[in-house]
C-alpha cells in the first residue's frame, strides 16, 4: 500500500459533498471555477501566468518552491496559489510588487544556494530555472554564494545526475514513484544538507530499481539530470506526456 | 466500573498511605535521578528495613518536586519537610531526624518563595504520587473527571466545560482548545483520531517531560475526554526518543490503564472504546508541527505540507485529527473534574489557567515551575527564581525557543500571558524561559537559535532551506569580527523574506530571535561590527585562531 | 572453538533480529512501522547498516530510497557503528548560556575529533545533543547513556579519561 498525496485523499472519502462552483476574483477580474481546483489552475485558465518550480502538470503538489506565493486581500500570509483552494468571493493579486520582490528573492536563494553558471550547462536555453529569471526580471545576485561542491554522478549508461545544478524541486522523486511506480528516487538529509539520491544513496548505475525510463529526466527543470552525449541543443525536455500518462493509468485502475 | 469501585480504590489506596506516620518521598524524575535519586532511595529502604520500621514509615519514588537544581530532592510527609542534595550517606540522619526537627545541613525551606509563589494546576500530583502506580493517581480523584465525562456528561457538554474555562493550547500558539475540538468533532467520519505531541523540541525546555515522567495518567485521562469529545476511538502519544524515561512510564501507565478498564473497550461500561499508542520521535523538531507530526507517525521523512487542509479535516491517514500538546490534556481533567468557571477563575482576561515553565540559565532555582496566566515576569525570575547567579545583573529572558524572542529588562514588569508576550515580539511558546545575564551576547544568542533552525529545517522549501544558512552566515562573520555596516539592513531583509514566505511555522518564526535581539540590543551589533568588540565579552575576535 | 564462537554470534544475531521482526509484526508490517522498526534495529545492533535497511525495505515492502531517505532525516539514526564509549554534550539552550561550547571544545582537543565522529581506535564517539531536558542541571553531559548534570570542562575530560583507561 502506497500513501496517496493528501490532495488525492480528499477524492476518496465518500462523505465529500459534491464539487460547488466558486466565483471570486483575481486581479480584479471575476472568474468563476470548481471549489476543488487550485489558484494557480483557474489562473493559467484565464490567461495569468503565475511562476512556478516545483509544480508541474500531471504530478501532486509539494508547495515547497513558494515562487507561486499570490496576494489574499483580507490576509497578511501570502498562499502558494499551486495548493491554495479558492473561496467564495476571495480578492487575489497575483502580480503586487510585494509578491515579485519576494519571488525575485526567493529565487536568488536558489542561485546563491549551489552552482548555477549557466555558460557551461547542458540545459542552456532550456531551463526552467533560467527562464524564470528573466520572468521576474532577477538580474544579479546580492547575497553571498554558498555553493558548497556537489557530486556528479555518471555511473548509469544513459544518463547522469549533477548535483551541483539541483534545486531539490523533488519532481524526479514524484514522477518516479507517481508515474513509474519505480521509487528509485527520493530525497536523504534535510535542510541544507539534504541531496536526491537513488536506492540506498548508491551509483545510480547500480540501482536495482531503475527502469531507465528517463521520465525524471525530461521532468528535471534544470541540467541535474541530463541525458548523456547530447548536445546543449538536443536537451529539450519533454514533458507533455506526463498528464496523459497520468489520465490512462486513472482509466486504468477505475 | 462503576464510579463507586473507582472511588474504593482510591479509598484504599489513601488509607494504606495514611497508615505510614512517616512518608518519604524521593524525586525519581530524570533531574534526580541523573544525581543518583535512585541509590539515594535505595540506602533510605534499606536504612528503614534496618531499624525495622517499615509498618511506620514508606519510602515511595515520586514526580520532580520542582527544584531539579537542588537535587537529589527528598520530601518528608506529613511534616512538610523538604531535603536538597541528599546523598546515600545520608540516609541515616534522615530517619534519625524523622518525627522532629528537620536535619538542618540539608534543610531546604519548604516556604522560600520559589515553592509559595507557585499555583499548581498541571503539576498537582508531580512530587506527590508514584508516577508507576495508577492508584495513587486515582486516590488523588484521578479518572473521575473520565467518568463524568463519560456516564454523566455527553460530548458537546464536554467541550462546552473546555471552551467555558478558556484553556487555551499549550503547545505554542494558543488556539483555544475548545474550538480545535469542535471543528474535529464536527467533521464526519467513522474514523478520528487524537495525538498527543509530546516532541517537545524547543531546546532548554522539559515541561512536558516532566508531566510524563511525574503524572502520565493525567495525559492519559485528558486524551480519552478528548476522545469521547470529538469522537475519536484511537490514540497516539508521540514522544521524543530522547526521553527514554517518559517513554517507559507512559508505556506502563497505558499497560496498568488496560488492565484497571479505563483505557480500551467498553470504558466505565458504557460504549466507548479508547486504545493509546506510543510512537517515538527520533530527533527532529520540525515533528512537533502538526503535519511533519503526522508524517512521522505515518512513517514517512518528517516534512510538513501546506494548510488548509488542517489536521483536523485531514490528518493521519487522511482522518480528521485532534492534535494537543502535553500540557493542554493535562488541563482537561481538572477542568472536567470541577468545572470551566473553577478553572476560568485563575489567570487574565484572555489566557485562563496555569502555565508552566522550565525555568533555567542564570537564575539560582532553576526548575520546573508552575504559575498563574499574567505573573510578573519580574516575580518568575526574582522571587521564584531567586535572582541571577552569582549577583550579577540581569540581561533578558528568552521565551518562546527557536520560534520566541528576547525581552529585555525593561519589560521586567509585563505580565505573562499570550498577548503581552506577542506585543513584546515573543511568543509564549511552550514554557520554556532561559535567563540571561551581562555575560550572554545576544548576537551570539542569535546565531545559536538561528544555527538551531538551519540545521532542524527539513530541506523541503526553499526560503527556510537557504535563507536560515544565509543568516547564519552573516551573524556568523559579525560574532568573529568580519561584520560589515551593510549586514543589519541585510539581515532585516532576509529575516523578512523567511518570515513570510516559509512554508510552516519553523521557517515562518526562525527570524523571531534575530529580530528581536535587533529590536532591543541593536548596540551590541553596532559593537560587534564598527568597534569589533563584544560587551559581553563571549565572542572572541581573536583572527590568530584557526580559521576555516 | 572458533566454530563455537561463530555459533554464539549467529545465535546472538539471531535474537537481535528478533527483535526487529517482532515489531514489524506488531505493526503489521504497514508503512507505518518503519520509524519504530529503525528504532529497533538501532537498540539491537547499536546503527543501521546498509543491509539491515535493504532487510527492513523488503520486509515493509518499502522502496530502498524511501528507507534510506527516513533513516538520514532524522537525526536520532545513525548510519555509522559508534564507539565503544559515547560522550554526548548538550548544546541546548539552557547548556550553551551555561558554557557547554566551551567543554565542546576541550573535549575535541582532548581526543581529536569533532562532533559525529569516533576516535581511529574505535574506543570514544563524540556526539552533540539539543536538550536531554535536564536544563536544570545545566551544563549536562551524557557517558555511554547516564547523565550527568553541573558539568565542567575538567569534569568532563576526568570522566573521558577514566573512561578510556578503564580497559586497559
Ligand atoms: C517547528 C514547530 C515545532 C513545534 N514543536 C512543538 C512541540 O515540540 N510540542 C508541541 O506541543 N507543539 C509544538 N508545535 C506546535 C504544534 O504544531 C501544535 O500547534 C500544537 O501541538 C497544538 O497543540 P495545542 O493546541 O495544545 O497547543 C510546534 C510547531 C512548530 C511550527
Ligand atoms: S534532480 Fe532535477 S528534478 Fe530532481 S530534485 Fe533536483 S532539480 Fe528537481
Ligand atoms: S519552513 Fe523550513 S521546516 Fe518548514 S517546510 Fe520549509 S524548509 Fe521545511
Ligand atoms: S509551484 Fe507552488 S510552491 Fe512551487
Ligand atoms: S527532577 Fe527532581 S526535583 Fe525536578
Ligand atoms: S539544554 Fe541541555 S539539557 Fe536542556
Amino acid at each position: 500500500m502506497r500513501y496517496p498525496s493528501f490532495l488525492q485523499r480528499t477524492a476518496d472519502r465518500a462523505d465529500v459533498q459534491p464539487v460547488r462552483v466558486l466565483t471570486f476574483s483575481i486581479n480584479g477580474v471575476t472568474v468563476s471555477a470548481r471549489e476543488d481546483e487550485t489558484i494557480l489552475t483557474v489562473a493559467r485558465q484565464n490567461g495569468i501566468s503565475i511562476p512556478t518550480l516545483c509544480h508541474l502538470d500531471g504530478l501532486s503538489e509539494r508547495g515547497a518552491c513558494r515562487l507561486c506565493i499570490v496576494e489574499i486581500k483580507g490576509s497578511p500570509k501570502l498562499s502558494p496559489a499551486c495548493v491554495t483552494l479558492p473561496r467564495q468571493d476571495m480578492e487575489i493579486i497575483t502580480h503586487s510588487d510585494r509578491v515579485m520582490d519576494y519571488r525575485r528573492k526567493i529565487l536568488e536563494l536558489l542561485f546563491t544556494e549551489r552552482n548555477h553558471v549557466c555558460s557551461v550547462c547542458v540545459s542552456n536555453g532550456h531551463c526552467d530555472l533560467q527562464a524564470l529569471t528573466v520572468e521576474l526580471g532577477m538580474t544579479h545576485v546580492h547575497y553571498d554564494y554558498l555553493h558548497p561542491q556537489q557530486m556528479v554522478d555518471a555511473s548509469h549508461e544513459r544518463f547522469s545526475v549533477d548535483h551541483n545544478r539541483c534545486v531539490l524541486c523533488q519532481r524526479c522523486v514524484r514522477v518516479c514513484d507517481e508515474i513509474e511506480g519505480a521509487h528509485t528516487w527520493d530525497v536523504m538529509g534535510r535542510g541544507h544538507l539534504a541531496k536526491v539520491i537513488t536506492d540506498l544513496n548508491e551509483p545510480w548505475g547500480e540501482s536495482t530499481t531503475c527502469t531507465g525510463c528517463g521520465k525524471c529526466v525530461q521532468v528535471c527543470p534544470t541540467g541535474a539530470l541530463s541525458e548523456k552525449g547530447k548536445s546543449v541543443a538536443e536537451m529539450t525536455k519533454k514533458r507533455l506526456f506526463l498528464p496523459y500518462l497520468k489520465l490512462m493509468r486513472g482509466e486504468e485502475e477505475r | 466500573m462503576t464510579i463507586e469501585e473507582l472511588q474504593e480504590i482510591g479509598k484504599i489506596e489513601k488509607e494504606k498511605q495514611d497508615g505510614f506516620k512517616h512518608r518519604i518521598h524521593v524525586c525519581v524524575a530524570a533531574g534526580c535521578l541523573s544525581c543518583q535519586s535512585g541509590q539515594v532511595k535505595e540506602a533510605l529502604e534499606k536504612e528503614v528495613s534496618r531499624r525495622g520500621q517499615e509498618s511506620w514509615t514508606s519510602v515511595k519514588g515520586v514526580g520532580c518536586l520542582g527544584l531539579c537544581t537542588a537535587g537529589p530532592m527528598v520530601a518528608i510527609e506529613p511534616d512538610g519537610i523538604l531535603y536538597q542534595g541528599v546523598s546515600v550517606s545520608d540516609a541515616s540522619d534522615i530517619l534519625e531526624a524523622l518525627g522532629g526537627p528537620a536535619v538542618s545541613r540539608l534543610d531546604c525551606s519548604a516556604h522560600m518563595p520559589f515553592f509559595t509563589k507557585q499555583k499548581k494546576i498541571v503539576l498537582e500530583n508531580c512530587g506527590k504520587i508514584d508516577p508507576e502506580s495508577i492508584e495513587d493517581y486515582i486516590a488523588e480523584g484521578g479518572y473521575e473527571g473520565l467518568y463524568n465525562a463519560l456516564r454523566i456528561m455527553t460530548p458537546t457538554g464536554v467541550i462546552e466545560q473546555i471552551s467555558k474555562g478558556g484553556l487555551r493550547g499549550r503547545g505554542g500558539a494558543g488556539f483555544p482548545t475548545g474550538l480545535k475540538w469542535t471543528a474535529v468533532s464536527k467533521t464526519k467520519s467513522n474514523i478520528k483520531f487524537v495525538v498527543c505531541n509530546a516532541d517537545e523540541g524547543d531546546p532548554g525546555a522539559f515541561m512536558d517531560r516532566s508531566v510524563l515522567e511525574s503524572d502520565p495518567h493525567r495525559v492519559l485521562e485528558g486524551m480519552a475526554i478528548a476522545g469521547f469529545a470529538v469522537g475519536a476511538n484511537y490514540g497516539f502519544i508521540y514522544v521524543r526518543a530522547e526521553y527514554p524515561l517518559a517513554v517507559k512510564r507512559v508505556r506502563t501507565a497505558i499497560a496498568r490503564a488496560e488492565r484497571l478498564g479505563v483505557l480500551g473497550r467498553n470504558i466505565f461500561n458504557t460504549t466507548f472504546n479508547f486504545d493509546i499508542t506510543v510512537r517515538l520521535g527520533a530527533g527532529a523538531f520540525v515533528c512537533g508541527e502538526e503535519t511533519a507530526l503526522i508524517a512521522s507517525i505515518e512513517g514517512r521523512r518528517g516534512s510538513p505540507r501546506p494548510r488548509p487542509p488542517f489536521p483536523s479535516e485531514l490528518g493521519l491517514w487522511g482522518y480528521p485529527t485532534l492534535i494537543n500538546n502535553v500540557e493542554t490534556f493535562a488541563n482537561v481533567p481538572p477542568i472536567i473534574r470541577k468545572g470551566g468557571d473553577w478553572f476560568a477563575a485563575t489567570g487574565t482576561d484572555k489566557s485562563k489557567g496555569t502555565k508552566v515553565f522550565a525555568l533555567a540559565g542564570r537564575v539560582n532555582n532553576t526548575g520546573l515551575i508552575e504559575a498563574p496566566m499574567g505573573t510578573k515576569l519580574r516575580e518568575i525570575v526574582f522571587d521564584i527564581g531567586g535572582g541571577i547567579l552569582e549577583g550579577r545583573k540581569f540581561k533578558a529572558v528568552q521565551t518562546g525557543g527557536p520560534s520566541g524572542g528576547c525581552i529585555p529588562e525593561q519589560f521586567l514588569d509585563m505580565s505573562m500571558d499570550y498577548e503581552s508576550l506577542a506585543k513584546v515580539g515573543s511568543i509564549m511558546g511552550s514554557g520554556g524561559l532561559i535567563v540571561m545575564d551581562e555575560t550572554s551576547c545576544m548576537v551570539d544568542v542569535a546565531k545559536f537559535f538561528i544555527e538551531f533552525c538551519m540545521s532542524e529545517s527539513c530541506g523541503k522549501c526553499v526560503p527556510c532551506r537557504v535563507g536560515t544558512v544565509q543568516i547564519y552566515n552573516v551573524l556568523k562573520r559579525i560574532t568573529e569580527g568580519k561584520g560589515k555596516p551593510t549586514d543589519i539592513g541585510l539581515l532585516e531583509e532576509l529575516c523578512d523574506l523567511v518570515k513570510n514566505t516559509s512554508l510552516c511555522g519553523l521557517g515562518q518564526t526562525a527570524p523571531n530571535p534575530v529580530l528581536s535581539t535587533l529590536n532591543y540590543f541593536m548596540d551590541e551589533y553596532r559593537a560587534h561590527i564598527d568597534d569589533k568588540v563584544c560587551p559581553a565579552g563571549t565572542c572572541h575576535f581573536n583572527h590568530t585562531e584557526e580559521s576555516q | 572453538m572458533e566454530a563455537k564462537e561463530a555459533e554464539r554470534v549467529k545465535v546472538d544475531e539471531d535474537r537481535r533480529w528478533r527483535l526487529v521482526n517482532r515489531t514489524m509484526r506488531l505493526h503489521g508490517h504497514q508503512p507505518d512501522a518503519l520509524i519504530e522498526t529503525l528504532h529497533a534495529v538501532q537498540e539491537s545492533f547499536g546503527f543501521l547498516d546498509l543491509d539491515s535497511l535493504k532487510y527492513v525495505a523488503d520486509s515493509l515492502h518499502l522502496p530502498l530510497s524511501l528507507v534510506y531517505g527516513v533513516a538520514t532525516f532524522y537525526h536520532f539514526f545513525t548510519l555509522k557503528p559508534p564507539g565503544e564509549h559515547t560522550c554526548v554534550i548538550c548544546l541546548g539552550t539552557a547548556c550553551y548560556i551555561a558554557g557547554s561550547t566551551n567543554m565542546l571544545k576541550a573535549v575535541e582537543k582532548e581526543v581529536g575529533i569533532k562532533p559525529g565522529e569516533t576516535t581511529s581506535d574505535g574506543k570514544l564517539s563524540l556526539l552533540t545533543a539539543r536538550c536531554m531536558g535536564s536544563c536544570g542541571l545545566a551544563p549536562a553531559v551524557v557517558f555511554d547513556g547516564a547523565i550527568h548534570g553541573k558539568m565542567s570542562s575538567t569534569a568532563v575530560l576526568q570522566n573521558i579519561r577514566r573512561l578510556l583507561n578503564h580497559d586497559d
